[in-house]
């Protein structure tokens, strides 16, 4: 079972460093499903879990000279707070209606961001180097 | 920075941060779009920016869980000494793939992410 939960945490670390993520939503059900924890033990450790690996993350892509660091400050910050307010909102709003709301959402970003995806693959202007902002 | 790309970065973070806190999801799900269709961010400045925000939402987050002690220390080291190995690689990786083919890479996460939310 541990050697699954290190495959699982790599797994999510490469998600992690390719997509920008923390890797949560690997690391939710590896602790949970894998180590045994219950739901709230397993998000919470993976909130501390993400800490070191979105660091690593950031400290590589600023070598590579991806990061814009006040934007991720300023943004992690206000991020940080609202967070606090999205889970107040939980016993507020219907969660079950908005989160197929939510999911629809998602699926159109998902398709938005494909077909701009597709609009510069076939455009071909796409050097696979770092090449800033 | 000018105030408008300010406020343009508090909604950005505002929007992150109650999605997550409402979903569960992490806030580089919603994050990472957000700066490629708004802002323009090509997919690895977006990347990039989205890990130091989460830097930062994380610690807090991790901070009130520790304090209510609902942390386990072993099972994160279990699985987030992997994940910083993954992470090198998920970067080096990043950096040597065409921008726009881990933008299609990421919206097909999307829709997976989409589908773990409706059925949770």
């Amino acid at each position: 079972m541990i050697a699954l939960a290190i495959i699982i945490g790599v797994a999510a670390g490469v998600l992690s460093g390719l997509f920008g993520i923390g890797g949560g939503i690997l690391l939710v059900p590896a602790l949970a499903l894998v180590l045994g924890l219950d739901h709230v033990e397993a998000e919470a450790t993976s909130l501390l879990a993400i800490i070191p690996v979105a660091a690593v993350g950031a400290w590589r892509q600023k070598s590579y000279g991806n990061l814009d660091v006040r934007s991720g400050l300023t943004i992690g910050a206000f991020a940080a707070v609202a967070a606090v307010a999205g889970v107040a909102l939980v016993n507020v709003l219907p969660v079950e209606a908005v989160r197929y709301a939510f999911a629809v959402l998602m699926l159109y970003v998902a398709w938005r961001m494909a077909s701009s995806a597709i609009k510069q693959l076939r455009a071909g202007a796409d050097p696979a180097l770092p090449d800033g902002q | 920075m000018p105030s408008t790309r300010i406020s343009q970065l508090a909604v950005l973070g505002i929007a992150t941060g109650i999605f997550s806190g409402l979903f569960g999801v992490g806030g580089g799900i919603v994050l990472v779009p957000l700066l490629v269709l708004w802002i323009g961010f090509d997919e690895r400045c977006a990347a990039a920016t989205s890990l130091l925000a989460i830097v930062i939402a994380a610690s807090a987050g991790a901070a009130t869980q520790l304090i209510y002690g609902n942390v386990d220390l072993v099972a994160a080291l279990t699985v987030g000494i992997p994940a910083v190995g993954g992470v090198l690689i998920g970067t080096w990786l990043q950096q040597r793939i065409p921008v726009a083919m881990v933008q299609l890479l990421f919206s097909v996460m999307l829709v997976a992410v989409a589908g773990l939310v409706a059925f949770q």
